[in-house]
């Protein structure tokens, strides 16, 4: 198939410089525009590549949220140029990049060609986890242990994120306009559902947990940015709950399989399926809430600032 | 047939790669956003032509998620940095 | 090739020349005002063109509903953001070309 080889070159050759556009770019609006493009390329890639749950994150995060990210970010600090680094400064991050890359590239190059990895094995066991899709049985169970400490590195990031951006506000936006509020009003349920539908298959096809949260966390972050269309206003403890709720639910049930006496994480047979996919829900709500809060700041922050009856109110 | 749908995702792609150019040319801001926007649609016709091409239909599903998601980077642009030039300092 | 995939070429045939016209009028067009237009064409036509050539190809009436929602959603999504793109231009200050160049 010729025309799929093509395409592969096409992305392969695209990709990597795409990404050396977005980096060297001064207009900084450019260069957030190039990496929407390069999320775009990613996905295709991914499906290129026969992964089509990572295709969907980077559809979803790639091409949807750190474009929301950057954009915001930029409108804090002004589309100027970024000020120039010295070359010295730039000749180091690129030996220091270089660095990092090179043995990873070794390593692969090192690689047997006929290198299956444990692709059967995990196949043959797939059958015995609570999921019938094979990255969900990873994720979930033969690698549940990454998977919970990378929730708990996303929460500390949204506290990272948080304490670096302080009480800052938000640039007060114009108003949403007729036709941004009826689009939003008519896919936010779509899109909610859709976050649904995702978490529900998760267990038997491409879906799962990142995908539907970071799905429903656009959902959030679009009714913010459109002025809080259909948002409901919740106390700040609620928010802190809901971000602490996907971490909370999976460390219970680890904890409850440690102390059982079993190995850790290590799902009892009947329940597998029915634990994945509460883990999964409360991972979903966390995920959601994580993208919306890296958009927005900490709203205990706007409360202590009295401004707890402004913008959600009066645009709702 | 799948040689068709192929040399097609062939074309959306270079489309894509082809309006690249308009990113890097602006000259103003809401240029460079146009070509995302495009990017967006035929990134939804390239995964729709790979899940027929390779049988994938859970490509299908990723094109949905970018569907739905195009909306929000042009409203990020519109609502945030837009005109925020010319309004200067956030009011507290 | 099957009796659906010569019913699909035709409208796959057109969708490239819509993708291909919008390409052409986001490089060539002189202001962001046309440009947009031409945006829109390869969003409407060129997307829903290649809908309606895979609907048919895929021989299954699931699969094609699921494509025509697709398209509707990017039709959603894609007039309001050529809308939210335009009026942040304006915000911006951005004049549409007049008369001829």
């Amino acid at each position: 198939m010729t025309a799929g080889l093509a395409l592969d070159v096409l992305l392969a050759v695209a990709l990597p410089l795409v990404g050396l556009a977005a980096v060297l770019r001064r207009d900084l609006v450019q260069s957030v525009m190039l990496l929407f493009s390069l999320g775009v390329l990613l996905a295709i890639a991914w499906a290129r590549l026969g992964a089509p749950d990572i295709a969907m994150v980077e559809a979803a995060l790639g091409a949807g949220v750190t474009g929301v990210l950057f954009l915001s970010a930029l409108a804090r600090v002004g589309p100027d140029d970024a000020a120039p680094r010295a070359a010295s400064v730039r000749v180091a991050l690129a030996a220091l990049a270089a660095a990092a890359v090179a043995p990873v590239a070794l390593a692969v190059e090192a690689l047997p060609r006929a290198f299956e990895g444990l692709g059967r094995e995990v196949l043959a066991r797939v059958p015995e986890t609570g999921a019938t899709h094979p990255v969900t049985s990873v994720l979930l169970d033969f690698r549940g242990y990454d998977t919970l400490l990378e929730i708990a590195v996303l929460l500390l990031a949204v506290l990272g994120a948080w304490a670096a951006r302080g009480g800052a506000p938000s640039p007060r936006p114009p108003a949403p306009g007729p036709i941004l509020t009826a689009a939003v009003r008519l896919l936010l349920p779509l899109m909610v559902v859709v976050a649904g539908v995702l978490l529900w298959v998760g267990s038997s096809a491409p879906g799962g947990a990142f995908q539907a949260g970071t799905v429903l966390g656009t959902t959030l972050v679009l009714a913010t940015l459109s002025g809080g269309v259909a948002l409901p206003r919740v106390p700040p403890w609620v928010v802190r709950s809901m971000l602490a709720l996907g971490f909370a639910v999976f460390l219970a049930v680890a904890g409850a399989t440690a102390a059982s006496g079993r190995a850790l994480l290590r799902y009892p047979g009947a329940h597998a399926a029915g634990l994945l996919l509460a883990i999964e829900a409360a991972l979903t709500i966390s995920i959601a809430v994580v993208v919306w809060a890296l958009f927005e700041r900490d709203p205990e922050e706007r409360r202590a600032e009295g401004e707890a009856g402004g913008r959600e109110g009066e645009a709702a | 047939m799948t040689a068709v749908l192929g040399a097609f995702a062939l074309f959306c792609a270079a489309n894509v790669v082809a309006a690249l150019w308009r990113v890097l040319r602006g000259p103003t801001a809401a240029d460079r956003l146009l070509a995302p926007q495009l990017f967006g649609t035929t990134g939804i016709a390239v995964l729709l032509l790979l899940a027929e091409a390779l049988g994938a239909p859970s490509l299908r599903d990723v094109a949905v998620v970018l569907a739905l998601l195009a909306l929000v980077t042009a409203a990020a642009f519109a609502l945030r940095v837009a005109g925020s030039s010319a309004r200067g300092e956030p009011e507290p | 090739m099957t009796a659906l995939d010569w019913m699909a070429l035709p409208f796959l045939a057109a969708s490239a020349f819509f993708f291909l016209a919008g390409t052409v009028g986001l490089l060539r067009f002189p202001d962001l005002f046309t440009r947009l237009h031409a945006l829109a064409k390869a969003d409407n036509l060129g997307l829903g063109l290649a809908v309606v050539g895979l609907a048919i190809r895929s021989g299954s009436a699931a699969v094609a509903v699921k494509l025509v929602l697709t398209w509707l959603l990017a039709l959603v999504a894609s007039s309001t953001s050529c809308h939210l793109i335009a009026r942040g231009a304006r915000r911006e200050g951005v004049e549409p070309v007049r008369g001829r160049r």
